[in-house]
Protein backbone atom coordinates (compact mmCIF):
# COMPACT_ATOMS: atom_id res chain seq x y z
CA UNK A 1 0.00 0.00 0.00
CA UNK A 2 2.61 2.58 1.06
CA UNK A 3 4.71 1.42 -1.76
CA UNK A 4 2.30 1.98 -4.14
CA UNK A 5 1.56 6.16 -2.69
CA UNK A 6 5.68 6.74 -3.09
CA UNK A 7 5.56 5.46 -6.56
CA UNK A 8 2.28 7.77 -7.60
CA UNK A 9 4.25 10.70 -5.48
CA UNK A 10 7.16 9.91 -7.75
CA UNK A 11 5.07 10.05 -11.31
CA UNK A 12 3.26 13.35 -10.34
CA UNK A 13 6.89 14.76 -9.32
CA UNK A 14 8.54 13.82 -12.64
CA UNK A 15 5.28 15.35 -14.08
CA UNK A 16 6.21 18.51 -11.78
CA UNK A 17 9.70 18.51 -13.53
CA UNK A 18 9.08 17.68 -17.09
CA UNK A 19 5.22 19.68 -18.07
CA UNK A 20 6.44 22.94 -17.94
CA UNK A 21 9.02 21.72 -20.59
CA UNK A 22 6.92 19.79 -22.55
CA UNK A 23 4.62 22.68 -23.10
CA UNK A 24 7.58 24.76 -24.07
CA UNK A 25 8.29 22.22 -27.26
CA UNK A 26 4.43 21.61 -27.58
CA UNK A 27 3.83 25.64 -27.79
CA UNK A 28 6.69 26.18 -29.99
CA UNK A 29 4.97 24.78 -33.22
CA UNK A 30 1.60 26.17 -32.36
CA UNK A 31 0.09 27.96 -35.10
CA UNK A 32 -2.08 30.33 -33.25
CA UNK A 33 -1.06 33.84 -34.16
CA UNK A 34 -0.09 34.36 -30.29
CA UNK A 35 1.72 31.38 -30.03
CA UNK A 36 -0.03 30.75 -26.80
CA UNK A 37 -3.10 28.45 -26.38
CA UNK A 38 -5.07 26.96 -27.36
CA UNK A 39 -3.44 25.12 -30.18
CA UNK A 40 -4.60 26.02 -33.49
CA UNK A 41 -2.52 23.85 -35.81
CA UNK A 42 1.35 22.90 -36.47
CA UNK A 43 3.94 24.82 -37.45
CA UNK A 44 7.24 25.88 -37.80
CA UNK A 45 6.91 29.46 -38.54
CA UNK A 46 8.12 30.64 -35.15
CA UNK A 47 11.68 28.87 -36.04
CA UNK A 48 11.65 30.72 -39.37
CA UNK A 49 11.14 33.91 -37.37
CA UNK A 50 13.83 32.72 -35.20
CA UNK A 51 16.06 32.34 -38.35
CA UNK A 52 15.32 36.17 -39.22
CA UNK A 53 16.29 37.41 -36.06
CA UNK A 54 19.46 38.97 -36.07
CA UNK A 55 20.01 39.79 -32.46
CA UNK A 56 19.03 35.77 -31.33
CA UNK A 57 21.52 34.54 -33.65
CA UNK A 58 24.56 36.98 -32.62
CA UNK A 59 23.57 35.75 -29.27
CA UNK A 60 24.21 32.15 -30.24
CA UNK A 61 27.34 32.67 -31.93
CA UNK A 62 28.56 34.69 -28.57
CA UNK A 63 27.31 32.00 -26.27
CA UNK A 64 28.95 29.37 -28.38
CA UNK A 65 32.54 30.54 -28.95
CA UNK A 66 32.30 31.59 -25.06
CA UNK A 67 31.44 28.01 -24.15
CA UNK A 68 33.55 26.59 -25.82
CA UNK A 69 36.74 28.58 -24.87
CA UNK A 70 35.54 28.38 -21.27
CA UNK A 71 35.92 24.63 -22.05
CA UNK A 72 38.89 24.38 -23.37
CA UNK A 73 40.78 26.62 -20.67
CA UNK A 74 38.58 24.92 -17.43
CA UNK A 75 39.49 21.50 -18.83
CA UNK A 76 43.21 22.48 -18.95
CA UNK A 77 43.85 24.44 -15.78
CA UNK A 78 40.93 21.26 -14.09
CA UNK A 79 43.28 18.49 -15.62
CA UNK A 80 46.80 19.32 -14.68
CA UNK A 81 45.62 20.66 -11.08
CA UNK A 82 43.51 16.93 -10.49
CA UNK A 83 46.53 15.23 -11.47
CA UNK A 84 48.70 17.18 -9.25
CA UNK A 85 46.21 16.09 -6.63
CA UNK A 86 45.34 12.67 -7.13
CA UNK A 87 48.88 11.76 -8.47
CA UNK A 88 51.19 13.36 -5.69
CA UNK A 89 51.50 13.56 -2.06
CA UNK A 90 51.42 17.14 -1.77
CA UNK A 91 51.18 18.82 1.17
CA UNK A 92 48.29 21.20 2.30
CA UNK A 93 46.07 19.01 0.44
CA UNK A 94 42.74 19.57 1.82
CA UNK A 95 43.25 23.36 1.76
CA UNK A 96 43.81 23.02 -2.08
CA UNK A 97 41.17 21.25 -3.15
CA UNK A 98 39.02 23.26 -0.76
CA UNK A 99 40.19 26.25 -2.77
CA UNK A 100 40.02 24.82 -5.62
CA UNK A 101 35.72 23.92 -5.38
CA UNK A 102 36.00 27.46 -3.08
CA UNK A 103 34.29 28.86 -6.61
CA UNK A 104 30.98 26.62 -6.22
CA UNK A 105 30.89 27.66 -2.15
CA UNK A 106 30.72 30.93 -2.79
CA UNK A 107 27.57 32.69 -3.64
CA UNK A 108 27.47 32.95 -7.80
CA UNK A 109 26.37 37.05 -7.08
CA UNK A 110 29.34 37.36 -4.76
CA UNK A 111 31.44 35.99 -7.25
CA UNK A 112 30.26 38.19 -9.95
CA UNK A 113 30.68 40.87 -7.62
CA UNK A 114 34.19 40.61 -6.33
CA UNK A 115 35.57 39.79 -9.96
CA UNK A 116 33.87 43.18 -11.80
CA UNK A 117 35.28 45.51 -8.87
CA UNK A 118 38.45 44.42 -8.82
CA UNK A 119 39.28 43.97 -12.62
CA UNK A 120 37.51 47.17 -13.02
CA UNK A 121 39.81 48.67 -9.82
CA UNK A 122 42.71 47.55 -12.61
CA UNK A 123 41.43 49.41 -14.82
CA UNK A 124 39.77 46.02 -16.89
CA UNK A 125 36.37 47.03 -17.95
CA UNK A 126 33.58 45.03 -18.63
CA UNK A 127 34.43 42.76 -21.64
CA UNK A 128 34.24 39.71 -23.16
CA UNK A 129 37.68 38.92 -21.45
CA UNK A 130 35.98 39.36 -18.27
CA UNK A 131 33.24 37.21 -19.07
CA UNK A 132 35.71 34.56 -20.58
CA UNK A 133 37.49 35.00 -17.05
CA UNK A 134 34.29 34.73 -14.95
CA UNK A 135 33.17 31.67 -16.70
CA UNK A 136 36.15 30.19 -16.49
CA UNK A 137 36.03 30.66 -12.61
CA UNK A 138 33.07 29.17 -12.09
CA UNK A 139 33.49 25.97 -14.35
CA UNK A 140 36.80 24.84 -13.10
CA UNK A 141 35.34 23.22 -9.81
CA UNK A 142 33.21 21.16 -11.94
CA UNK A 143 36.00 19.88 -14.32
CA UNK A 144 38.30 19.03 -11.58
CA UNK A 145 35.53 17.10 -9.97
CA UNK A 146 34.75 15.07 -12.76
CA UNK A 147 38.29 14.44 -13.58
CA UNK A 148 39.08 13.68 -10.47
CA UNK A 149 36.85 11.17 -9.89
CA UNK A 150 37.85 9.38 -12.94
CA UNK A 151 41.63 9.64 -12.25
CA UNK A 152 41.72 7.96 -8.77
CA UNK A 153 40.09 5.20 -10.74
CA UNK A 154 43.18 4.92 -13.13
CA UNK A 155 46.14 2.47 -11.50
CA UNK A 156 49.47 4.13 -11.07
CA UNK A 157 50.98 0.68 -12.24
CA UNK A 158 49.98 1.35 -15.87
CA UNK A 159 52.36 4.41 -15.83
CA UNK A 160 55.27 3.18 -13.97
CA UNK A 161 54.95 0.10 -16.45
CA UNK A 162 55.34 2.25 -19.78
CA UNK A 163 58.22 4.68 -17.93
CA UNK A 164 59.97 1.33 -16.65
CA UNK A 165 60.40 0.39 -20.52
CA UNK A 166 62.28 3.82 -21.23
CA UNK A 167 59.07 6.68 -21.44
CA UNK A 168 59.63 9.38 -19.71
CA UNK A 169 56.31 11.12 -17.70
CA UNK A 170 55.42 13.64 -20.37
CA UNK A 171 55.62 10.48 -22.88
CA UNK A 172 53.72 8.13 -20.30
CA UNK A 173 50.75 10.96 -19.48
CA UNK A 174 50.17 11.44 -23.17
CA UNK A 175 50.39 7.60 -24.40
CA UNK A 176 48.73 6.03 -21.27
CA UNK A 177 46.99 8.69 -19.00
CA UNK A 178 45.16 10.65 -21.11
CA UNK A 179 43.57 8.08 -23.61
CA UNK A 180 42.19 6.32 -20.24
CA UNK A 181 41.36 9.36 -18.82
CA UNK A 182 39.84 10.51 -22.21
CA UNK A 183 36.09 9.80 -21.45
CA UNK A 184 36.35 11.92 -18.23
CA UNK A 185 37.82 14.94 -20.09
CA UNK A 186 35.00 15.06 -22.71
CA UNK A 187 32.44 15.12 -19.84
CA UNK A 188 34.11 17.63 -18.19
CA UNK A 189 34.90 19.85 -21.29
CA UNK A 190 31.16 19.68 -22.05
CA UNK A 191 30.22 19.97 -18.57
CA UNK A 192 31.70 23.30 -18.68
CA UNK A 193 30.52 24.23 -21.99
CA UNK A 194 27.13 23.52 -21.01
CA UNK A 195 27.49 25.54 -17.45
CA UNK A 196 28.70 28.17 -19.21
CA UNK A 197 25.98 28.58 -22.40
CA UNK A 198 23.46 28.36 -19.40
CA UNK A 199 24.86 31.07 -17.12
CA UNK A 200 22.90 34.30 -16.28
CA UNK A 201 23.40 34.97 -12.87
CA UNK A 202 27.16 36.27 -13.50
CA UNK A 203 27.03 37.09 -17.41
CA UNK A 204 24.60 39.75 -16.46
CA UNK A 205 27.03 41.18 -13.96
CA UNK A 206 30.01 40.92 -16.70
CA UNK A 207 28.88 41.33 -20.26
CA UNK A 208 29.18 44.86 -21.84
CA UNK A 209 26.75 46.78 -23.40
CA UNK A 210 25.56 45.22 -26.73
CA UNK A 211 27.31 41.81 -26.08
CA UNK A 212 24.16 39.51 -25.42
CA UNK A 213 24.07 35.41 -24.73
CA UNK A 214 21.20 33.46 -25.17
CA UNK A 215 20.46 33.58 -21.75
CA UNK A 216 20.65 36.84 -21.15
CA UNK A 217 19.14 37.51 -24.59
CA UNK A 218 16.14 35.43 -23.55
CA UNK A 219 16.11 37.29 -20.54
CA UNK A 220 16.02 40.79 -22.17
CA UNK A 221 12.89 39.35 -24.43
CA UNK A 222 10.86 38.37 -21.47
CA UNK A 223 10.91 42.05 -19.98
CA UNK A 224 9.04 43.07 -22.94
CA UNK A 225 6.76 39.99 -23.19
CA UNK A 226 6.45 36.56 -23.76
CA UNK A 227 6.81 36.14 -27.58
CA UNK A 228 6.53 33.15 -29.08
CA UNK A 229 10.15 33.29 -30.05
CA UNK A 230 11.25 32.30 -26.86
CA UNK A 231 9.53 28.99 -26.82
CA UNK A 232 11.21 28.25 -29.98
CA UNK A 233 14.35 29.61 -28.73
CA UNK A 234 13.81 27.43 -25.71
CA UNK A 235 12.96 24.22 -27.81
CA UNK A 236 15.86 24.96 -29.73
CA UNK A 237 17.76 24.55 -26.22
CA UNK A 238 16.15 21.85 -25.21
CA UNK A 239 17.29 19.92 -28.09
CA UNK A 240 20.32 20.73 -27.95
CA UNK A 241 21.36 20.69 -24.84
CA UNK A 242 19.23 17.51 -23.72
CA UNK A 243 21.07 16.01 -27.25
CA UNK A 244 24.46 17.17 -26.72
CA UNK A 245 24.95 15.18 -23.22
CA UNK A 246 23.62 11.99 -25.00
CA UNK A 247 26.01 12.31 -27.63
CA UNK A 248 28.47 13.07 -25.62
CA UNK A 249 27.64 9.67 -23.73
CA UNK A 250 27.65 7.87 -26.51
CA UNK A 251 30.50 8.62 -27.69
CA UNK A 252 32.79 8.39 -24.36
CA UNK A 253 31.21 4.76 -24.72
CA UNK A 254 32.81 4.08 -27.65
CA UNK A 255 36.26 5.34 -26.59
CA UNK A 256 35.95 3.33 -23.68
CA UNK A 257 34.79 0.30 -26.25
CA UNK A 258 37.82 0.60 -27.69
CA UNK A 259 40.16 0.18 -25.72
CA UNK A 260 38.70 -2.72 -24.09
CA UNK B 1 69.09 14.58 -5.50
CA UNK B 2 68.72 17.06 -8.83
CA UNK B 3 65.87 14.62 -9.91
CA UNK B 4 64.41 14.29 -6.44
CA UNK B 5 63.37 17.96 -6.22
CA UNK B 6 62.39 18.08 -10.11
CA UNK B 7 59.49 15.46 -8.61
CA UNK B 8 58.79 17.36 -5.78
CA UNK B 9 58.11 20.50 -8.16
CA UNK B 10 56.08 18.58 -10.78
CA UNK B 11 52.61 19.01 -8.83
CA UNK B 12 53.57 22.56 -8.12
CA UNK B 13 53.66 23.09 -11.30
CA UNK B 14 50.83 21.06 -12.25
CA UNK B 15 48.71 23.04 -9.92
CA UNK B 16 50.24 26.49 -10.42
CA UNK B 17 48.06 27.64 -13.40
CA UNK B 18 44.59 26.85 -11.83
CA UNK B 19 46.06 27.76 -8.45
CA UNK B 20 46.83 31.38 -9.45
CA UNK B 21 43.82 31.50 -11.41
CA UNK B 22 41.59 31.00 -8.37
CA UNK B 23 44.13 33.26 -6.39
CA UNK B 24 43.76 35.88 -8.46
CA UNK B 25 39.88 35.83 -10.12
CA UNK B 26 38.82 34.77 -6.65
CA UNK B 27 40.65 35.33 -3.21
CA UNK B 28 42.10 38.68 -3.52
CA UNK B 29 38.45 40.00 -5.63
CA UNK B 30 36.64 38.84 -2.70
CA UNK B 31 39.40 40.17 -0.17
CA UNK B 32 39.16 43.81 -2.47
CA UNK B 33 34.79 43.73 -2.25
CA UNK B 34 35.63 44.14 1.62
CA UNK B 35 37.97 47.06 1.23
CA UNK B 36 35.90 48.93 -1.17
CA UNK B 37 32.79 48.03 1.18
CA UNK B 38 34.56 50.99 3.76
CA UNK B 39 34.81 53.28 0.27
CA UNK B 40 32.42 55.91 -0.02
CA UNK B 41 30.32 56.91 -3.20
CA UNK B 42 31.04 60.33 -4.12
CA UNK B 43 28.39 62.71 -6.00
CA UNK B 44 30.41 62.91 -9.16
CA UNK B 45 30.59 59.15 -9.67
CA UNK B 46 34.07 58.16 -8.64
CA UNK B 47 34.51 56.18 -5.45
CA UNK B 48 36.24 57.63 -2.32
CA UNK B 49 38.96 55.06 -1.18
CA UNK B 50 39.34 55.24 2.60
CA UNK B 51 38.05 53.72 6.01
CA UNK B 52 34.25 55.18 6.29
CA UNK B 53 31.45 53.18 7.80
CA UNK B 54 28.65 54.88 6.10
CA UNK B 55 28.06 52.10 3.71
CA UNK B 56 27.93 49.51 6.81
CA UNK B 57 26.11 52.23 8.71
CA UNK B 58 23.40 51.95 5.90
CA UNK B 59 23.18 48.18 5.63
CA UNK B 60 22.71 47.20 9.35
CA UNK B 61 20.18 50.23 10.35
CA UNK B 62 18.32 50.17 7.79
CA UNK B 63 14.48 48.17 8.20
CA UNK B 64 14.23 48.04 4.07
CA UNK B 65 17.30 45.97 4.26
CA UNK B 66 16.69 43.76 7.00
CA UNK B 67 13.29 43.26 5.93
CA UNK B 68 14.58 42.03 2.84
CA UNK B 69 17.18 39.72 4.35
CA UNK B 70 14.26 38.36 6.47
CA UNK B 71 11.94 37.60 3.69
CA UNK B 72 15.10 36.46 1.48
CA UNK B 73 15.75 33.32 4.01
CA UNK B 74 12.48 32.29 4.52
CA UNK B 75 11.38 32.19 0.78
CA UNK B 76 14.74 29.52 0.73
CA UNK B 77 13.57 27.96 3.56
CA UNK B 78 10.41 27.37 2.39
CA UNK B 79 11.47 26.37 -0.88
CA UNK B 80 13.99 23.92 1.01
CA UNK B 81 11.25 22.28 3.18
CA UNK B 82 8.77 21.80 -0.35
CA UNK B 83 12.28 20.61 -2.09
CA UNK B 84 12.66 18.26 1.05
CA UNK B 85 8.62 16.98 1.11
CA UNK B 86 8.35 16.18 -3.01
CA UNK B 87 12.07 15.06 -3.30
CA UNK B 88 12.49 12.78 -0.01
CA UNK B 89 9.79 9.98 -1.54
CA UNK B 90 11.00 10.41 -5.32
CA UNK B 91 14.54 9.75 -4.60
CA UNK B 92 13.78 6.59 -2.02
CA UNK B 93 11.72 5.31 -4.89
CA UNK B 94 14.57 5.44 -7.15
CA UNK B 95 17.24 4.13 -4.86
CA UNK B 96 15.11 0.95 -4.15
CA UNK B 97 13.05 0.22 -7.49
CA UNK B 98 13.87 -2.49 -9.37
CA UNK B 99 13.07 -2.36 -13.21
CA UNK B 100 13.73 1.07 -14.19
CA UNK B 101 15.95 2.94 -11.86
CA UNK B 102 18.66 3.59 -14.68
CA UNK B 103 16.00 5.44 -16.95
CA UNK B 104 14.19 7.50 -13.48
CA UNK B 105 17.81 8.34 -13.01
CA UNK B 106 18.45 9.64 -16.40
CA UNK B 107 15.83 11.41 -16.39
CA UNK B 108 16.75 12.96 -12.79
CA UNK B 109 19.85 14.48 -14.68
CA UNK B 110 18.15 15.54 -17.72
CA UNK B 111 16.95 18.90 -15.97
CA UNK B 112 20.47 20.08 -15.34
CA UNK B 113 21.13 20.15 -18.67
CA UNK B 114 18.16 22.04 -19.66
CA UNK B 115 18.23 26.12 -19.26
CA UNK B 116 17.68 27.49 -15.93
CA UNK B 117 16.03 30.70 -17.61
CA UNK B 118 14.05 28.56 -20.00
CA UNK B 119 13.12 26.39 -17.25
CA UNK B 120 11.91 29.25 -15.27
CA UNK B 121 10.25 31.26 -17.97
CA UNK B 122 8.12 27.46 -18.93
CA UNK B 123 6.07 28.60 -15.94
CA UNK B 124 4.59 32.06 -17.78
CA UNK B 125 3.18 29.53 -20.62
CA UNK B 126 1.40 27.86 -17.63
CA UNK B 127 0.21 30.08 -14.87
CA UNK B 128 -0.24 33.42 -17.99
CA UNK B 129 -2.90 35.65 -18.50
CA UNK B 130 -3.13 33.28 -21.98
CA UNK B 131 -1.54 30.32 -20.15
CA UNK B 132 -2.21 26.81 -20.49
CA UNK B 133 -4.10 26.71 -16.67
CA UNK B 134 -5.97 30.16 -17.88
CA UNK B 135 -7.04 28.33 -21.24
CA UNK B 136 -8.49 25.30 -19.71
CA UNK B 137 -10.48 26.67 -16.69
CA UNK B 138 -11.76 29.08 -19.43
CA UNK B 139 -12.82 26.54 -21.72
CA UNK B 140 -14.54 24.42 -19.10
CA UNK B 141 -16.30 27.48 -18.10
CA UNK B 142 -15.30 27.81 -14.52
CA UNK B 143 -14.04 31.30 -14.73
CA UNK B 144 -15.30 34.01 -16.85
CA UNK B 145 -12.25 36.30 -17.05
CA UNK B 146 -8.38 35.09 -16.79
CA UNK B 147 -6.86 34.85 -13.44
CA UNK B 148 -3.93 36.68 -12.36
CA UNK B 149 -1.64 34.02 -11.26
CA UNK B 150 1.75 35.15 -11.64
CA UNK B 151 4.24 37.91 -9.96
CA UNK B 152 3.95 37.15 -7.14
CA UNK B 153 6.13 35.55 -3.73
CA UNK B 154 4.07 31.73 -4.15
CA UNK B 155 5.44 31.99 -7.61
CA UNK B 156 8.44 33.19 -7.06
CA UNK B 157 8.95 30.16 -4.93
CA UNK B 158 7.12 27.79 -7.50
CA UNK B 159 10.68 28.57 -9.86
CA UNK B 160 12.67 28.36 -7.24
CA UNK B 161 11.56 24.35 -5.92
CA UNK B 162 11.18 23.65 -10.21
CA UNK B 163 14.88 24.69 -10.58
CA UNK B 164 16.25 22.94 -7.00
CA UNK B 165 14.03 19.77 -6.39
CA UNK B 166 16.84 18.07 -9.04
CA UNK B 167 19.54 18.92 -6.52
CA UNK B 168 17.40 17.12 -3.67
CA UNK B 169 16.71 14.10 -5.17
CA UNK B 170 20.22 13.48 -5.90
CA UNK B 171 21.54 14.42 -2.79
CA UNK B 172 18.96 11.76 -1.19
CA UNK B 173 19.44 9.08 -3.27
CA UNK B 174 22.71 9.11 -3.01
CA UNK B 175 22.93 8.93 0.96
CA UNK B 176 19.47 6.06 0.26
CA UNK B 177 21.36 3.86 -1.86
CA UNK B 178 23.99 3.78 0.21
CA UNK B 179 21.87 1.90 3.31
CA UNK B 180 21.86 -1.54 3.13
CA UNK B 181 18.49 -2.64 2.43
CA UNK B 182 17.98 -5.97 4.76
CA UNK B 183 18.54 -2.98 7.55
CA UNK B 184 15.13 -2.46 7.10
CA UNK B 185 13.86 -6.29 6.95
CA UNK B 186 16.08 -6.63 10.06
CA UNK B 187 13.83 -4.14 12.27
CA UNK B 188 10.55 -5.41 10.82
CA UNK B 189 11.64 -9.02 11.71
CA UNK B 190 12.10 -7.90 15.13
CA UNK B 191 8.95 -6.64 15.46
CA UNK B 192 8.33 -2.97 14.30
CA UNK B 193 6.07 -1.91 11.46
CA UNK B 194 7.15 -1.05 7.68
CA UNK B 195 6.64 2.79 8.74
CA UNK B 196 8.54 3.00 12.44
CA UNK B 197 11.37 0.88 10.53
CA UNK B 198 11.46 4.08 7.99
CA UNK B 199 11.52 6.57 10.66
CA UNK B 200 14.05 4.53 13.25
CA UNK B 201 16.58 3.06 10.61
CA UNK B 202 16.25 4.69 7.49
CA UNK B 203 15.21 8.42 8.03
CA UNK B 204 18.53 8.77 10.21
CA UNK B 205 20.88 7.08 8.28
CA UNK B 206 19.74 8.94 5.35
CA UNK B 207 19.89 12.87 7.19
CA UNK B 208 23.30 13.30 5.53
CA UNK B 209 22.06 13.54 2.44
CA UNK B 210 19.29 15.06 3.35
CA UNK B 211 21.03 17.92 4.55
CA UNK B 212 23.47 18.31 2.16
CA UNK B 213 20.80 18.72 -0.44
CA UNK B 214 18.88 21.23 1.72
CA UNK B 215 22.40 23.07 2.56
CA UNK B 216 22.45 23.16 -1.62
CA UNK B 217 19.15 24.45 -2.23
CA UNK B 218 18.62 26.70 0.53
CA UNK B 219 21.78 28.60 -0.59
CA UNK B 220 21.32 28.67 -3.67
CA UNK B 221 17.65 30.25 -3.51
CA UNK B 222 18.99 32.48 -1.23
CA UNK B 223 21.32 33.79 -3.67
CA UNK B 224 19.27 34.20 -6.57
CA UNK B 225 17.99 36.98 -8.58
CA UNK B 226 16.22 36.02 -11.71
CA UNK B 227 14.05 33.89 -10.31
CA UNK B 228 12.21 37.02 -8.79
CA UNK B 229 13.03 39.18 -12.02
CA UNK B 230 11.37 36.59 -14.38
CA UNK B 231 8.00 35.33 -11.67
CA UNK B 232 7.87 37.81 -9.10
CA UNK B 233 5.77 40.98 -8.59
CA UNK B 234 7.61 44.21 -7.89
CA UNK B 235 7.85 43.90 -4.43
CA UNK B 236 8.93 40.33 -4.46
CA UNK B 237 12.63 41.35 -4.37
CA UNK B 238 15.38 39.21 -2.86
CA UNK B 239 18.51 40.00 -1.01
CA UNK B 240 20.43 39.52 -4.70
CA UNK B 241 18.33 41.40 -6.20
CA UNK B 242 19.25 44.53 -4.12
CA UNK B 243 23.01 43.55 -4.59
CA UNK B 244 22.05 43.73 -8.84
CA UNK B 245 20.43 46.84 -8.15
CA UNK B 246 23.20 48.52 -6.41
CA UNK B 247 26.18 47.49 -8.22
CA UNK B 248 24.37 47.68 -12.05
CA UNK B 249 21.63 49.76 -11.48
CA UNK B 250 22.47 52.66 -9.58
CA UNK B 251 26.33 52.10 -9.56
CA UNK B 252 26.74 52.30 -5.88
CA UNK B 253 29.77 49.86 -5.88
CA UNK B 254 30.14 50.80 -2.39
CA UNK B 255 26.95 49.97 -1.22
CA UNK B 256 26.59 46.83 -3.48
CA UNK B 257 30.20 45.64 -1.62
CA UNK B 258 28.97 45.61 1.96
CA UNK B 259 25.40 44.20 0.86
CA UNK B 260 27.30 41.14 -0.78
CA UNK B 261 29.12 40.63 1.90
CA UNK B 262 25.74 40.32 4.27
CA UNK B 263 25.02 37.11 1.77
CA UNK B 264 28.38 35.80 1.87
CA UNK B 265 28.47 35.92 5.90
CA UNK B 266 24.67 34.69 6.45
CA UNK B 267 25.64 31.95 3.90
CA UNK B 268 29.05 31.56 4.66
CA UNK B 269 27.70 30.81 8.70
CA UNK B 270 25.07 28.34 7.33
CA UNK B 271 27.93 26.40 5.26
CA UNK B 272 30.22 26.28 8.19
CA UNK B 273 27.24 24.54 10.75
CA UNK B 274 27.02 22.21 8.19
CA UNK B 275 30.74 21.11 7.92
CA UNK B 276 30.69 21.18 11.26
CA UNK B 277 27.98 18.03 11.78
CA UNK B 278 28.73 16.36 8.22
CA UNK B 279 31.91 17.72 6.66
CA UNK B 280 32.52 18.43 3.39
CA UNK B 281 32.96 15.18 1.47
CA UNK B 282 29.47 14.73 1.64
CA UNK B 283 28.49 17.55 -0.17
CA UNK B 284 31.08 16.69 -3.11
CA UNK B 285 29.49 13.19 -3.05
CA UNK B 286 26.28 14.96 -3.86
CA UNK B 287 27.91 17.37 -6.93
CA UNK B 288 30.09 14.38 -9.00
Amino acid sequence: MGWSIIRVWTVAVYLFMFLPVAVVVLLSFNDNQFGSFPITGFSFRWFIELWQNDAILRAFKTSIVLGALTALISTILGVLASLALVRYKIPGRNLISTLLIAPILVPEVVLAVALLLFLNFLSFHKSFLLLLLGHVIFTLPFVVLVVQARLVSIRRDYEEAAMSLGANPVQAFFQITLPLLAPAVFAGMLFAFTISFDDITGTLFWKPGGIETVPTQIFSMLRNSISPEINALGSIMIILTVGLPLIGVGIARRIAMKQH
Amino acid sequence: MARETREARQPWLLLAPALTTIFFLLVVPVLFVVVYSFWLRTANGSDQPGFYMTNWAEVVTDPFYRDILFNTLKIAAVTTFLCALLGYPTAYFIARSRGNKAMLLMLLMLPFWISYIIRTMSWINILGVSGALNSLLLSLGVIETPLQLLYNEATVVLGLVHFLLPFMVLNIYVSVEGIDETLEDAACSLGSTRWQSFLEVTLPLSLPGLAAGGLLCFVLAAGTYITPLVLGGPTDAMFANLVFEAIITQLDWPLGSALSLVLVAVLGALVFIYNRFFGMAQLMKGLS
